[in-house]
């Protein structure tokens, strides 16, 4: 084990009522990590200290928190990042109400998700019921299959974190899952309406804070929403590109082949 | 959507935990594009200066490619002097004609957009920084849903590129008493660096992706069209350098290319 030093961590402690910082004073060695400390003032000083944590691999996306400010998992922050001449604030995610402590109600992101058009393949391509695809094709999408759904990225983003548009946005995370299943190579369902509509992509000012955050390294912003804002633009916004389209007059499905 | 059942606290401008100097970034956003938008209008206001010429080099400043409208000595497109519809309480300058072309390209690019909303907008401030304002319609209703004007802007930009690459390769030739010769001078490199730099912007644009191939889910049985977005998304992949590089190498060579005409500096070059 290396050095160990006494460090403080400023922690949130209340409810969704009311709440405030509490210094804790504990030990901290190199290759430790933010969860690790919390975990020790759970021992040490504040047994009721509400945090919720699963894998510390940052394969869960269970401990998401606001560590100095900045939106990350617990169990990927290791110490030695952190200006720990200062002490180091921990707090909940800000754009989700608060249950207790570190600990959020992430609900909506579950309720907006449920909503969204599932998966809708094209008929099998064999006798037996299955497909013929190209990896080529689905690596594109495969980026997107990493989200461990942290929901840090809804966290950042300042439609819901300062406009509170939960109402009417589904926010970076949901755009992620739209377009994993828009790109998809068999997929044959027509949810650009809802993306634009019911999701409100358009809301989107593309100022990237969800990449930045997203612990996963998905390009959300280049890779995601951005390709999913010109598709909603080539069926509603585009006129020469609907020109065309009345002219080729193919089916939505053969399409998007 | 009626999903959230619930209501939570507004925070005041610049409310933040960050610790760290959140607000370099869209200080220097502000600076340099501040400074390049002052910069640009007075070039293009000047009206001369703008192509150098005197010592048998053929260099264009970008500001005023493609020259539509020019003097007798200048490799003018349409006609000599100043245009007949032109009003003529207005004062005139061949790069008014031109300049509307790049500038909407930067104006509704992906990229710029994010970064102008934060730094001019406080549209965020910066990431998980509190805002001045409540109200939010961002990019959902008029106006800045025209902002999806972009990919028709695209095309005429591209056109741009093409008629730089000329200006590049127009550049290589010195003229003097005995005739036009091959040559490589400062001024050359510094034009064709602006055209390549302008084109890796350019062409790898979100627009140009989604056209050359994002726009299909299946680029596996198009082997042309996959290497073409293979491309574009190479290039994509950065597109926030060539964005900034492009922006301030378009400058230095119209200040190059204005000090030279100016008499102020010396192009050193090799005519072969």
């Amino acid at each position: 084990m290396g050095e160990q030093r006494q460090a403080t961590f400023s922690v949130w402690r209340g409810d969704h009522q009311t709440g405030k910082f509490v210094d804790y004073k504990t030990t901290v060695s190199e290759g430790m990590v933010v969860l690790d400390a919390i975990h020790q003032i759970q021992a040490e000083s504040a047994s009721d200290l509400a945090c919720r944590w699963n894998c510390k691999a940052g394969k869960c996306g269970s401990c998401s928190a606001e560590i100095n400010g900045k939106p990350r998992l617990m169990c990927m922050t290791r110490l030695d990042i952190l200006d720990m001449t200062q002490p180091v604030t921990v707090e909940p995610m800000r754009s989700f109400p608060s249950i207790r402590d570190l600990v959020t109600d992430v609900s909506w992101n579950f309720r907006v998700k449920k909503r969204i058009k599932p998966f809708k393949p094209r008929k099998p391509d064999a006798e037996d019921g299955t497909w013929r695809m190209y990896q080529a094709d689905v690596e594109r999408v495969q980026e997107f299959r990493k989200c461990i759904e942290c929901f840090l990225c809804q966290d950042v983003c300042h439609v819901l974190r300062e406009h509170h548009k939960h109402d009417e946005f589904a926010g970076p995370r949901h755009f992620v899952y739209q377009a994993a299943l828009e790109m998809h190579p068999l997929d044959v369902e027509e949810r650009l309406g809802q993306v634009k509509g019911e999701n409100a992509i358009g809301y989107c000012n593309i100022t990237k804070c969800c990449t930045k955050v997203c612990p996963e390294h998905i390009a959300i912003t280049d890779n995601a929403i951005i390709p999913l804002k010109e598709r909603v633009n080539d069926e509603f916004y585009d006129p020469i590109t609907k020109l065309f389209r009345i002219f080729r007059a193919r089916p939505k499905a053969e399409r998007k082949d | 959507m009626s999903n959230a059942d619930f209501h939570l606290p507004q925070r005041g401008l610049g409310s933040t935990a960050r610790r760290d100097r959140w607000w370099v970034q869209p200080l220097t956003v502000f600076c340099v594009l501040s400074g390049f938008i002052v910069y640009a209008t007075w070039a293009a206001l000047q009206g001369k200066h703008y192509f150098a010429h005197a010592n048998g080099e053929h260099y264009l400043s970008p500001f005023y490619s493609p020259l539509l409208y020019g003097a007798e000595h200048e490799p003018y497109w349409i006609a000599q002097g100043v245009p007949k519809w032109w009003p003529s309480f207005l004062p005139f300058s061949p790069a008014m004609l031109i300049l509307i072309g790049p500038g909407l390209m930067r104006f509704t690019c992906y990229y710029y957009r994010g970064a102008y909303y934060k730094a001019f907008w406080a549209d965020p401030l910066s990431c998980a920084v509190g805002e001045p304002r409540k109200g939010y319609r961002g990019e959902n209703s008029f106006p800045l849903i025209m902002q999806n004007v972009h990919r028709y802007v695209f095309y005429p930009a591209a056109a741009f590129v093409m008629v730089l690459l000329y200006d590049g390769y127009k550049a290589l030739w010195f003229t003097d008493a005995e005739g036009t010769h091959f040559g490589v001078g400062v001024g050359s490199i510094v034009l064709i660096m602006n055209a390549l730099l302008l084109g890796g912007y350019t062409f790898g644009c979100h627009c140009a992706r989604h056209q050359i191939g994002g726009f299909l889910n299946s680029l596996a049985k198009r082997p042309i069209r996959s290497k073409c977005y293979a491309c574009v998304n190479a290039l994509n992949k950065r597109h926030m350098y060539w964005a900034w590089v492009s922006l301030v190498w378009v400058a230095l060579t119209d200040l190059y290319v204005r000090l030279l005409s100016m008499g102020y500096i010396t192009d050193f070059r090799i005519i072969f």
